[in-house]
């Protein structure tokens, strides 16, 4: 009976380190992620005047609050494995149907409500077509991007400023924190990041993404909602997009069928650098908003250095996939399946 | 009849005559051919001539795509290729010399398949997903194009480098001589030995390949090679169709219409099976769509509007899922069925 008791506490022993190593190694990647933070934040201090100003780090939230809202919304889809090439374009067309319903005199709560609406429509549509016509993410979602950003050009193949008040006060608005001072996008950013994080992290939805991505067969034999969830992914990417495409109005005061070209690449290397898997299952929040601030370095330190053109930042973007995906690799070799 | 209906580049290609055909409307002359001081000259030729790259970067893609990868990457090898070989040309004294065109191109055709190398390393030895590999590349390709011109638009004044896409060589545009000797190439190793086969196999089931005996690492490494390969020629015939290199737009969202034109030639993403003839139908209905919007005077830029329609269209009509729920509720083909819960899937 002893010796039973014994082996079992033993063998509870085994497990619990295994489960404690598995633990360890789920926060590998977003370790890595705030690592290389530090090292670039510290790199950044060491090499120029004014660097360390606490300014410096709330500017690259303010000019990547549009971009971490449609990373997160790529967070859940690449969670489950997919991904969501549409992104850029929504936030284009986002911009555009602003500008133009704001012309035309709608008021502002209601544009806003619209282009929400649309943005997520256009996102469950995309998720429908992915999961009742068994057709892949990548092809769906190509044809979305060119579908929104067609609609765009339909719109107006120009520029169209925005001059509602409204706008123009989300806009300049500055909240002051202490002696520095962040835009109302910040806050909104921040409150999706906190919503979409707790989502995922303690919901049944949140959970159904992470099982999707894992093993979509075994989720789907567990009598988990596979079609509602992977559907709804996607409506809220493109609710997110949607978000940014707001967000990045106020930002620029216009709605441009050229905003936003190329900006999924953006958040899918976002997410990417912030230790999500490309596979799905595995990856959080937290460390999609690591990879924006990533971003933002890399952008600071080169208008910093001044000397460096900014092509530059594509080459380190990449050369930062290529380090991140590499570690993502050796952590997801030495895993056991 | 239904033999010519259920043959799988029945749809692209009925798609691509009645294109054509419509461009009678606006085109009366659309389908004259003229011999003009022993040039062909006419719409068709045109648009042959202008669907060279998008034909040689599908061709590669085609490749890549059937033993399940992708390359992204396409777009900025182009823009790579050709920065390097207008740079080598505007320092030469003699920019129309026939030796300074040669080293330019080889110059642009071996970084191409250097960059092709990396991107087989990352996925057949290191073993990253292709989409992934291929954005890094992606990403890092055009920050490399734009550091080789500096940012500037490096503009070449060499008739000899123009020739590449705009000369004729018996009567016929160079470009498509070119691309239909790549393309002949490639069909002849292809489907004239066994290689093409391989290809399949390992994109149908890269480990059940391996054990037997087939190199499944060489041979992934080798597609995209191949394919680096194309996207150089491709980027060489683009920056000499407009005399100049921008390594911002040479090739611009070339990858995303390669792959539209691999899938319209019924090519499954999931890789094991492919189809040279339907990716060549394929890039020639996409550069039709592009010159029709041209010509009827809507704005070129909603050119995007009609892709997206088009890759809808023809991705549904593809799928079995689509059909099968057509052939069970004809009364209401569009709405989408209510799946059962218990419906067993397998991810794609």
């Amino acid at each position: 009976m002893t010796i039973d008791l014994e082996a079992e506490t033993a063998a509870e022993a085994v497990i619990d380190r295994k489960r404690r190593t598995l633990t360890i190694r789920k926060y590998v990647p977003v370790l890595g992620t705030l690592v290389l933070l530090c090292i670039m934040y510290g790199i950044g201090i060491a090499n120029y005047e004014n660097f360390y100003n606490t300014q410096i780090l709330l500017n690259i939230f303010i000019d990547n609050a549009f971009l971490l809202v449609v990373a997160i919304g790529m967070t859940f889809v690449i969670l489950t494995g997919g991904i969501d090439l549409s992104v850029g374009s929504v936030v284009a067309l986002t911009t555009m149907v602003s500008a133009v319903t704001l012309n035309h005199g709608w008021p502002a709560p209601l544009v806003m409500i619209t282009v929400l609406v649309m943005g997520s429509v256009l996102g469950f549509g995309m998720g429908c077509m992915i999961h009742y016509f068994e057709l892949q993410p990548f092809i769906v979602t190509l044809a979305g991007m060119f579908l929104a950003r067609g609609l765009c050009y339909v719109i107006s193949t120009s520029s169209i400023p925005i001059d509602d008040p409204t706008w123009i006060t989300l806009s300049q608005k500055r909240i002051p924190i202490g002696s520095f001072s962040i835009t109302p996008s910040v806050i909104i950013a921040a409150i999706i990041v906190v919503i979409a994080a707790v989502v995922l992290a303690w919901t049944r939805l949140g959970r159904t993404v992470y099982a999707i991505g894992g093993n979509q067969q075994s989720a789907t034999l567990m009598g988990l909602p596979v079609a509602r969830v992977k559907i709804a992914v996607y409506t809220i990417s493109g609710f997110c997009s949607a978000a940014g495409g707001l967000l990045l109005s106020f930002y620029m005061s216009s709605g441009d069928p050229l905003h936003a070209v190329g900006m999924e690449l953006d958040a899918i290397a976002a997410v990417v650098i912030g230790g999500t898997i490309l596979t799905g299952g595995s990856g959080y929040v937290v460390g999609t908003v690591l990879g924006i601030i990533v971003l933002g370095l890399i952008q600071t330190i080169i208008t910093f250095q001044g000397t460096l053109s900014s092509w530059w930042t594509k080459i380190f973007i990449g050369a930062l996939l290529f380090l991140f995906v590499l570690l993502q690799r050796t952590v997801v070799r030495r895993t056991p399946s | 009849m239904s033999a010519v209906l259920k043959h799988r580049l029945f749809w692209p290609v009925a798609a691509l005559l009645v294109l054509l055909l419509s461009n009678l409307i606006f085109t009366p002359g659309f389908f004259n051919i003229e011999v003009r001081q022993s040039h062909l000259y006419g719409s068709l030729v045109d648009i042959l001539r202008l669907s060279a790259p998008l034909l040689l970067v599908a061709l590669g893609m085609t490749l890549v795509i059937a033993t399940g990868g992708i390359d992204l990457s396409v777009g900025s090898v182009m823009a790579v290729s050709g920065a390097l070989a207008c740079l080598y040309i505007v320092h030469q004294p003699d920019q129309g010399a026939p030796g300074t065109i040669i080293v330019a191109c080889l110059l642009g055709i071996a970084i191409a398949l250097v960059l092709g190398l990396w991107n087989g390393f990352l996925v057949s030895v290191i073993g990253l997903q292709p989409i992934i590999a291929t954005l890094i590349l992606m990403v890092a390709g055009r920050g490399l194009a734009q550091l080789i011109t500096e940012g500037q638009i490096i503009t070449v004044n060499s008739p000899g480098y123009r020739f590449l896409s705009a000369g004729y060589w018996l009567t016929f545009p160079f470009a498509v001589i070119l691309a239909a000797v790549v393309v002949a190439l490639t069909v002849v190793l292809t489907r004239r030995t066994a290689l093409g086969m391989l290809v399949e196999s390992v994109g149908g089931n890269p480990r059940a390949s391996r054990l037997a005996g087939v190199s499944s690492r060489t041979l992934i490494w080798g597609v995209y090679v191949f394919t680096g390969l194309c996207a150089g020629i491709a980027g060489l015939m683009a920056t000499a169709n407009v005399s100049s290199a921008d390594g911002n737009n040479t090739g611009y969202l070339i990858e995303l219409n390669a792959i539209l034109a691999v899938v319209i030639g019924g090519t499954s993403l999931a890789g094991g099976r492919f189809s040279i003839a339907g990716t060549v139908v394929g890039a020639l209905l996409i550069q039709t769509l592009d010159t029709t919007i041209y010509t009827t005077g809507i704005p070129a830029q909603t050119t995007q509007l009609f892709k997206a329609i088009v890759v809808i269209a023809i991705c549904l009509i593809q799928s079995p899922a689509f059909r099968a729920k057509l052939r069970r509720r004809p009364a209401a083909p569009v709405a989408p069925a209510p799946a059962a819960p218990s419906k067993a899937e397998v991810s794609l």
